[in-house]
C-alpha cells in the first residue's frame, strides 16, 4: 500500500503508544485554547493523525505479525504491552474512524448545541475519550483495560451532560449513566481482582494460559467471569442493563450520541468477545453455559423488547437508541451461538451496526439542527424541505432494516444462516421478526417525512426547504454511502469487511487466525 | 475497467433516456431532449458497429455472488437486432420530434435502450432485468394516451411484470439444473424450466390467448407512444425465442393460429389502431411459425421478416398517427377521402400496406415467402396453407383496408393539413426502406447479407411473382366483390372484446361478486377483528410505549438491583455448570 512509504518506522513500531498518548495529552492542550475553532482543529488534526496511524499499525502489524508492543520496554507478562491483532485492529479503525467523521459534524452542530464557553473543554473531554477507548481496545493488561473505561467512561459523562445547553434533561441523563457506568465499571475490577486472585497475573494472554492450565480455575475464575460479564453488559447495553443508554443519546450532543452509538457500546463488546474467548474459554463449561442461556436468552428477549419500544417512541433520538439496544441484540446472539460463523456475523453486525446508527443519529441531529425537530410526530414533509436529510436518513434507515444491497442485509444474513446452520431455527425466526419491526419503527418516519405535507409556520406559510449544511451533510452521506458499499460489494467493501471480521472470528476460535 | 467496447451499447440509451428524465423541463433543454433522442441510437449503432467483428464477440462479465454475468453478448443473431432496434430508435426519434413531452422523450429512450440492451445480452439474468425494464419503462407511453388508456396501461404492466416472473423463475430452475450456469443460449422444452420460459416469451410476443395486452393497450397509447410500442418489445421476444427455441414443432401449430386468428378481429375492428395491432399480432405469428420450422432458411426468414417488419409496421402506425395527429381520431368510421389532404401520407401509408402484404417490389416480398418455402421443403403443408390464407387475410385487412377507409372511401369532409415535415420525415425514411430492402437489383442482398445464415434464397423468380401477384389481387378482387355487394362488414363504432373478455368480462365480474362477499363477510368480521388487533395493540402501547410499565423512567436504583440479579442468574449458570 503507498500509504505505508509515508509512515516513518518509528510511527509503525511506536504507533500503537502514539495512538493513546497523542489524544491524551492533546486533550490537556485543547482544554486551555482560546475558542471554538482552533480547539476543533486541534481535535481534528489529532483524530486524523490517530485514524492514519490506526491504518498504518494494523496493516504493518498484520503484515510483519508483531503483535505485542512492550510499554516502557518492559516485557509482558511483568511489564505493560500492548497488543494488535486481528481481533481489535479494525476496532481501533472504526473508532478513529468514526471520531473524525463525527467531528466533520461537530462543527457546525457545537454551534447550536454546545455552550460558547465550554467549547474548547467539550472537544478536550472528547479527546479524553477517544484516548480512553483506543487505550481500552488496544491494551493488553487486564487492569489498563479498567483504566482506560473509567477514562473514556468519565469523560462520556461530561459530554453528555453538555448536551444540556441543548435539552435539560441531559443532566439527569448524564447523572443516571454516571451512576450505572460506575456500578459496571465497579462490577468489572471486582470481576478483575478476582482473576488477580485466581492467576496471579494481570496480562491478559498470561491470564488465559493460566486458566486454561487450571482447566477452569476454582470457583473464584466463576465469580470473576459472573462479575466481568454483568460490568461489561452494563458498558454494552445488554438488556435488562440498557437503562442508561436511551437517555444518554437522546440528549447528548448530536455529536457524541454518533460516536457514543458507533464506538463505545462497540468497545464494550470487543472486551466482553476479549474476555470470553481469550482470557477464558467457550470450553470451560461456566463460559458456555452462560453464552448459551444468558447471552442468547436476553439478547433475544432484548431484540424483541426494545425493538417494540422503539415502535410507540415518540422521540426520534430515543427510537434510534432502543433500536440499537436491539442491535446489540443481534451482536449478542452471535456471540452466544459461538461458531466461526456467527462470531463473524456478530463482528460484522458491530461494525455495520457502527456505519448505520452513526448515518441515523446524524440525520436526525441535522432535522434537530434545522427544525428543531426531535419528536416523531414532527418530521412530516421532511422530504420536501431538507431532501438530501431524508434521502440519507432512509438509506441508512433501509440498512438497519436490512433491505437487500445494504450493509445490514449482509450482517444479518450471515447472522441467519450461521443461527440455521447451528439448528437454531427460532433463532433465525426472531430475526426476521425484528428485522418486520424494524420496519415499523423506521417505516413510521420514513412515512410522515415523505408522505405528510410540509407543516404550516404561524405565519400561515408553508415549510420551505432549508437543508442541513454541507459539513453535517457530508458525515451523514458517507455514512449512507458506505453502508451501500458494503451492502452491494462495489470496490470490495463487503469483501473487505467481511474478510475482517472472519479474521476475527477464526483468532477468538483458534482457527489458524 | 472502463472500456467503451465492454460496456452493452443499450446502456448509453437508457442513461441518455435517465438524462432527458432529470433535466428541467424548459423550452431549451426540450432541444437537449430531442438532440439525445437522435443521437443516442445513433450512437448505439456505432458502438455495435465498432465492437461486432463477425464472430461472437462477449464482453462486460460481472461476477455476483458467484453467479456469471455475461452482459455483452454480439453475434450474428443478436447484432441484427441492434441495428434494427437502434433503427428504429432513430426513426421514432424523427417522428416524435414534434412532442414536446419529457415523459414521452425520457422513457421512450428508456424503452429503446432496455430493448437494445436486452437482446445484446448474454445471460438470463440481465435479460430479466431488461425484459422488465422494457415493460416499466414503456407502460409511460401508454399512460399518455389519456384517460382511458390508465387501466390499459395497468393491465399491461401487470401482464408484463407476470411475464418477467415467470421468466426469472423459469431461467433459475433452468440454470439450478445445469450447475448455475445462466447463460442464454438454445434451451429446448424438454430442459427444465422450459416450458416457463415459453410461456413467459409467448406472452411478450403474443401467443393466441396470451396476446390480449397488445390489442388492448396499442391503441390507447399516445400517437407517438403507439408508434415506439409497435416496434420493441414484441420483436425483443421473437429474438428471445429464436435464440431458446428454434425448431421446437409446437411452435409451428402456435404461429399457425396466430396468424390466422387476428384476421377475423382485424377485418371488423373499426379502430384503425386496433386492427394494426391484430395485423401486428398475424405478423408475430409468421415469425414464431418459421422460428419453429427452424431450419436455416426458416431462421433466415424470421430475421428479415422480423427486420423490414418493424419499418413497414412503424410505418403502417406512423401514417395512421399522422392522420389521427391531425383529425383527431383513427376510427374508420369517421375517416375517409384523407388522400386530398394528406397526399404524402397516403402515399407512404400505401407503399407501407404494399410491404406487409408482400407486393414484388417491396419488403415482405423478400422474406416472407422464406418461410412459406421453408414450410414446404419440410413438408408442412397443413401450415403452409394455414399461413397462405393469412397471407391473404393480411392484405385483406392491412393491405386495403386501413389505407382504403382511411385515405379514400366515403368522403368525410374532413379537410386537414398534411402531416408535420418530421413525421412525413420519418415515414419518407422508412418507405425508403421498404423500396430499398426488396430492390431486385442490389437492394434485398443487402438484408440477405445480415442474415445469421448464408442465404442463397432468390425472391425474384418469374413463378414467385406471378403467384404472389395472383394472390394479392384475388384479395383484392374478393375485397371488391364484398364491397360491391355490401357484404363487407361496415365500419362501427365498437370495441370488439375477443380473449381478454376472459379478464375485462368474465374476470371483473368474478371479482365484483368476490368483493361484494367479502364486504358483507367483512362487516361480520370486522367488529371481532377489529376488537382484537385493538386489544392486542393497547396491551402493547401499555406496555411499551414511553408511559408503559416497561418503559417507566425509574430512579437509578432500579437498574442497579437489576444489575445485581443479572449477576446472580449468570453466577446460578455459572455454578450449576460445574456441579
Amino acid at each position: 500500500m503507498a500509504l505505508m512509504d509515508y509512515i516513518p518506522e518509528w510511527l509503525l513500531i511506536h504507533g500503537p503508544a502514539v495512538i493513546i498518548v497523542l489524544p491524551l495529552i492533546m486533550a490537556a492542550v485543547t482544554s486551555i485554547l482560546p475558542g471554538r475553532k482552533p480547539a476543533w482543529f486541534v481535535a481534528m488534526l489529532v483524530t486524523i493523525i490517530c485514524t492514519v496511524t490506526a491504518f498504518a499499525v494494523a496493516i504493518y502489524n498484520l503484515k510483519t505479525g508483531v503483535d505485542v508492543y512492550p510499554m516502557g520496554g518492559w516485557d509482558p507478562p511483568h511489564g505493560i504491552s500492548l497488543l494488535i491483532d486481528a481481533l481489535n485492529a479494525p476496532i481501533l479503525v472504526l473508532i478513529t474512524l468514526m471520531a473524525v467523521v463525527s467531528l466533520v459534524y461537530a462543527l457546525p452542530a457545537t454551534l447550536a448545541e454546545v455552550e460558547p464557553k465550554k467549547r474548547a473543554p467539550y472537544y478536550a473531554a472528547f479527546l479524553l475519550c477517544v484516548a480512553g477507548l483506543l487505550g481500552m481496545v488496544v491494551t493488553g493488561d487486564a487492569f489498563n483495560v479498567f483504566v482506560f473505561l473509567e477514562v473514556s467512561s468519565i469523560a462520556t459523562y461530561v459530554l453528555v451532560a453538555m448536551g444540556a445547553a441543548r435539552d435539560r434533561r441531559a443532566l439527569s441523563a448524564a447523572y443516571n449513566y454516571l451512576i450505572l457506568g460506575s456500578i459496571g465499571a465497579t462490577f468489572f475490577v471486582i470481576g478483575i481482582g478476582f482473576l488477580y486472585m485466581e492467576t496471579g497475573t494481570l496480562n491478559m494472554a498470561d491470564m488465559g494460559r493460566i486458566l486454561a492450565d487450571l482447566d477452569g480455575g476454582s470457583r473464584v475464575a466463576k465469580v470473576a467471569f459472573g462479575f466481568i460479564v454483568v460490568g461489561l453488559g452494563l458498558k454494552l447495553a445488554m438488556f435488562p442493563l440498557h437503562n442508561w443508554l436511551p437517555g444518554a443519546y437522546a440528549y447528548a450532543p448530536t455529536q457524541i450520541t454518533m460516536f457514543l452509538a458507533s464506538t463505545a457500546t462497540k468497545a464494550a463488546l470487543y472486551l466482553l468477545l476479549r474476555f470470553v474467548f481469550f482470557v477464558f474459554d467457550p470450553d470451560f463449561d461456566y463460559v458456555a453455559n452462560v453464552l448459551q442461556f444468558l447471552l442468547v436468552g436476553l439478547g433475544v428477549i432484548g431484540m424483541l423488547f426494545a425493538s417494540l419500544q422503539a415502535i410507540f417512541q415518540t422521540d426520534a433520538r430515543r427510537l434510534l437508541a432502543f433500536s440499537s439496544v436491539a442491535q446489540v441484540g443481534y451482536m449478542l446472539l452471535g456471540v452466544g451461538i459461538a461458531t466461526a460463523a456467527s462470531v463473524t456475523a456478530g463482528y460484522l453486525h458491530l461494525i455495520n451496526h457502527a456505519i448505520i446508527k452513526g448515518g441515523l443519529f446524524l440525520a436526525v441531529g441535522a432535522m434537530w439542527y434545522r427544525f428543531g425537530i426531535t419528536r416523531t410526530a414532527d418530521v412530516n414533509g421532511l422530504g420536501k424541505t431538507m431532501p438530501w436529510t431524508t434521502a440519507a436518513f432512509t438509506v441508512s434507515g433501509l440498512s438497519l432494516i436490512g433491505v437487500p444491497f445494504t450493509a445490514g442485509f449482509v450482517s444479518k444474513y450471515q447472522l441467519a444462516t450461521a443461527a440455521a446452520a447451528n439448528g437454531w431455527w427460532w433463532a433465525v425466526f426472531v430475526i426476521v421478526l425484528t428485522s418486520v419491526l424494524a420496519i415499523f419503527y423506521i417505516g413510521r418516519l420514513l412515512l410522515a417525512a415523505y408522505f405528510q405535507d410540509a407543516p404550516v409556520m404561524e405565519d400561515g406559510q408553508v415549510c420551505t426547504r432549508n437543508e442541513a449544511p454541507l459539513l453535517m451533510l457530508i458525515p451523514m452521506w458517507a455514512m449512507a454511502i458506505a453502508s451501500v458499499l458494503i451492502g452491494t460489494n462495489i470496490l470490495g467493501a463487503s469483501d473487505l469487511v467481511v474478510g475482517a471480521s472472519e479474521r476475527a472470528a477464526n483468532l477468538l476460535l483458534g482457527l489458524g487466525g | 475497467m472502463f472500456d467503451l467496447m465492454q460496456i452493452n451499447p443499450g446502456l448509453w440509451v437508457i442513461a441518455a433516456g435517465l438524462v432527458c428524465a432529470l433535466i428541467p423541463k424548459t423550452s431549451a433543454t426540450s432541444y437537449i431532449r430531442k438532440f439525445l433522442i437522435i443521437a443516442a441510437p445513433v450512437f448505439a449503432a456505432w458502438l455495435i458497429f465498432q465492437i461486432y467483428d463477425s464472430s461472437e464477440v462477449l464482453g462486460g462479465k460481472l461476477s455476483f455472488s458467484g453467479i456469471e454475468l455475461t452482459t455483452l453478448r454480439i453475434d450474428n443473431l443478436s447484432v441484427v437486432w441492434g441495428y434494427l432496434f437502434c433503427l428504429a430508435g432513430l426513426i421514432n426519434g424523427i417522428y416524435g420530434l414534434h412532442e414536446k413531452c419529457r415523459i414521452t422523450d425520457s422513457s421512450a429512450l428508456v424503452y429503446t435502450g432496455a430493448a437494445i440492451a436486452g437482446v445484446l445480452s448474454g445471460d438470463m439474468i440481465s435479460l430479466f432485468i431488461f425484459w422488465e425494464l422494457t415493460a416499466i419503462s414503456s407502460v409511460f407511453l401508454i399512460w399518455k394516451g389519456g384517460d382511458r388508456s390508465y387501466a390499459a396501461g395497468i393491465r399491461y404492466l401487470a401482464i408484463h411484470v407476470l411475464s418477467g416472473v415467470m421468466l426469472l423463475a423459469g431461467a433459475i430452475i433452468y440454470a439450478g439444473a445445469n450447475g448455475g450456469d445462466f447463460s442464454f443460449n438454445y434451451i429446448g422444452l424438454d430442459a427444465p424450466g422450459g416450458w416457463l420460459l415459453l410461456l413467459a416469451m409467448g406472452i411478450k410476443c403474443g401467443f393466441p390467448m396470451l396476446h390480449m395486452w397488445m390489442q388492448d393497450a396499442y391503441p390507447k397509447a399516445s400517437i407517438t407512444g403507439t408508434v415506439i410500442l409497435s416496434a420493441f418489445t414484441t420483436k425483443f421476444a421473437i429474438y428471445a425465442l429464436a435464440r431458446a427455441f428454434p425448431g421446437t414443432d409446437i411452435l409451428i401449430w402456435i404461429g399457425c393460429v396466430m396468424t390466422l386468428f387476428p384476421v377475423f378481429f382485424a377485418v371488423i375492428e373499426n379502430d384503425l389502431r386496433r386492427v394494426l395491432a391484430y395485423s401486428l399480432n398475424n405478423q408475430l405469428g409468421f415469425m414464431v411459425a418459421g422460428i419453429g420450422i427452424g431450419t436455416t432458411m426458416a431462421l433466415n426468414g424470421v430475421v428479415g421478416q422480423v427486420f423490414v417488419h418493424v419499418i413497414f409496421k412503424s410505418l403502417l402506425f406512423m401514417s395512421i398517427g399522422a392522420v389521427m395527429y391531425r383529425t383527431g381520431t383513427a376510427k374508420a368510421s369517421e375517416l375517409g377521402g384523407l388522400f386530398r389532404s394528406m397526399p404524402y401520407t397516403t402515399v407512404f401509408c400505401l407503399i407501407g400496406a404494399g410491404s406487409i402484404a408482400a407486393f414484388p417490389l417491396l419488403a415482405a416480398f423478400v422474406t416472407k415467402a422464406m418461410i412459406l418455402s421453408a414450410a414446404i421443403e419440410e413438408h408442412l403443408y397443413i401450415p403452409f396453407l394455414m399461413m397462405l390464407f393469412a397471407s391473404a387475410g393480411v392484405m385483406e385487412h392491412s393491405g386495403i383496408k386501413v389505407p382504403h377507409f382511411t385515405f379514400f372511401a366515403h368522403d368525410s369532409g374532413r379537410r386537414v393539413k398534411e402531416a408535420p415535415w418530421n413525421m412525413l420525415a420519418a415515414m419518407g425514411i422508412a418507405a425508403a426502406l421498404c423500396i430499398l430492402l426488396a430492390w431486385p437489383w442490389g437492394g434485398y442482398q443487402m438484408l440477405y447479407d445480415l442474415m445469421p445464415y448464408e442465404a442463397d434464397y432468390k425472391p425474384y423468380t418469374v413463378d414467385h411473382v406471378v403467384f404472389q401477384l395472383q394472390l394479392l389481387f384475388a384479395a383484392i378482387f374478393a375485397f371488391t366483390l364484398l364491397k360491391r355487394f355490401k357484404l363487407y362488414p361496415a365500419e362501427r363504432r365498437a370495441e370488439i372484446i375477443d380473449a381478454d373478455w376472459l379478464y375485462r368480462k368474465l374476470g371483473l365480474n368474478i371479482v365484483t361478486w368476490i368483493s361484494a362477499m367479502w364486504t358483507r363477510l367483512g362487516a361480520h368480521t370486522n367488529r371481532l377483528r377489529r376488537s382484537t388487533t385493538d386489544a392486542l395493540g393497547r396491551k402493547l402501547y401499555q406496555a411499551f410505549s414511553p408511559a408503559g410499565t416497561m418503559s417507566e423512567g425509574t430512579p437509578s436504583g432500579l437498574p442497579a438491583v437489576l444489575t445485581a440479579g443479572v449477576l446472580v442468574i449468570v453466577l446460578a449458570i455459572a455454578y450449576m455448570a460445574g456441579t
